[in-house]
């Protein structure tokens, strides 16, 4: 179906409708497989010891955390480029679920760093700069809530959600360009993966598995969202009709 | 050209001035977003003793001394220099000679580096002990300060 199909809410909706349920069960077979595999099977590090299994929510979360500005992103083109009726809506409902990905991703991160590195936070440029992605996450919430109209709030969210990409890059790339004390990246990398697959697989399937999550929730976010502004026009319609 | 493809050209240049200078504003600051300044990064830079600063690199293999009461003293090394370091205090779990460590603290008149805190720091790298273990044996493990890890006993994982 293309996607201008989709500008049509009641065709999204219906659309939606079908596929919550597969994917409900989905993420719940995924995320019961990527538990089971990263508690059970796979082993401990050979330096780390048990910690390593931090690493299983962590990395997803940070990939996504960063996936879901990525996302936003892109709706923020559509908003402003093509002005698609949804782009804002998906990019609203995304917001919550990416500050909340972050927030995973510092909290597990810092709980790691007291063990590993010896502190709870540093100053460095990798910590630093998803610390800004997060508030910068909660600044594009509170945007969309201060202006009452949907349309220009959605347009001026979508110019902070573009400025914001800037970020994406620096987060990537922090470990490469300067000194820091968080390590270099493991998995995308020059030279392939350096995790060994037996921890690697219980990573990737923990990776799949938070996706279908987000991908469940982030659908059922954008329903309630169509749903909201729905109302929001009939209530306007029926005040307008009562003082007519 | 229609209106979309105006505003399209609007959004990438207005992207494109923005990474500009953001791109220039890292580059000045370079300096001060570097979380640690390697030996030689010190010799260089002549820092005058008594200024706060970060030392990290690796923990030079035979240089660890431990003194009473929590005192260490090791050197950190780049390959080209060493720095003496010295701190009492609780160290991190992965620290050992051999493995790379920052150190927070000051340059004393005599060279030598007071730290009051230590962190360690890990490389990319995750496998099971078996396969580190298997790597040693069959000589693949490039790192010679872990190389020599292989022939004390096994450390203990909780």
């Amino acid at each position: 179906m293309p996607l201008i199909d989709l500008a049509n809410p009641s065709r999204f909706l219906a659309l939606v409708g079908k596929m919550l349920p597969w994917l409900v069960a989905a993420t719940l077979v995924a995320l019961a497989a990527g538990l089971w595999q990263a508690l059970f099977v796979a082993p401990d590090d050979y330096q780390q010891g048990a910690t390593v299994k931090i690493m299983f929510v962590h990395v997803p979360s940070a990939w996504l955390a960063m996936a879901i500005w990525a996302l936003m992103s892109i709706a923020a083109l559509g908003t402003l480029a093509w002005r698609h009726p949804l782009a804002d809506v998906a990019a609203k409902a995304a917001a919550p679920l990416g500050a909340g990905f972050t927030f995973l991703c510092l909290l597990t991160g810092s709980l790691w760093g007291r063990p590993m590195w010896g502190t709870y936070w540093v100053w460095d440029a990798r910590l630093t700069s998803v610390l800004v992605m997060f508030l910068m996450y909660l600044g594009l919430i509170a945007l969309w809530r201060t202006v009452e109209d949907p349309s220009r709030a959605g347009r001026a969210a979508a110019i902070l959600t573009l400025v914001g990409a800037i970020n994406l890059p620096i987060i990537k790339f922090s470990v490469d360009w300067w000194n820091t004390l968080h390590q270099p990246a493991s998995v995308v990398r020059v030279g392939g993966p350096a995790i060994h697959p037996s921890i690697l697989v219980p990573l990737l399937t923990m990776a799949l598995a938070l996706t279908l999550l987000f991908a469940t929730l982030h659908l059922a976010a954008m329903r309630n969202e169509i749903l909201r502004r729905r109302v929001r026009t009939m209530q306007m319609l029926a005040a307008q009709g009562a003082s007519a | 050209m229609t209106r979309r493809q105006r505003r399209l050209l609007l959004l990438g240049a207005g992207l494109g001035v923005l990474g500009l200078a953001a791109a220039l504003v890292l580059s000045a600051l370079k300096d001060s977003i570097v979380f640690f300044n390697s030996p030689s990064d010190i010799v260089e830079k002549r820092v005058t003793p008594g200024t706060r600063i970060r030392l990290g690199g690796l923990v030079a293999p035979g240089s660890l001394e431990r003194g009473s009461e929590l005192a260490v003293r090791f050197q950190v090394t780049d390959g080209n220099r060493a720095i003496s370091v010295a701190y009492r205090g609780i160290l991190p779990d992965l620290f050992r000679e051999g493995q790379g460590v920052i150190a927070e603290g000051a340059l004393d008149t005599a060279g030598v580096f007071k730290a009051d805190n230590v962190l360690a720091k890990h490389d990319e790298k995750y496998m099971p002990r078996e396969v580190a273990d298997a790597l040693k044996k069959q000589g693949y493990w490039k790192d010679d300060a872990q190389k020599r890890d292989a022939a004390r006993p096994p450390r203990q994982v909780p």
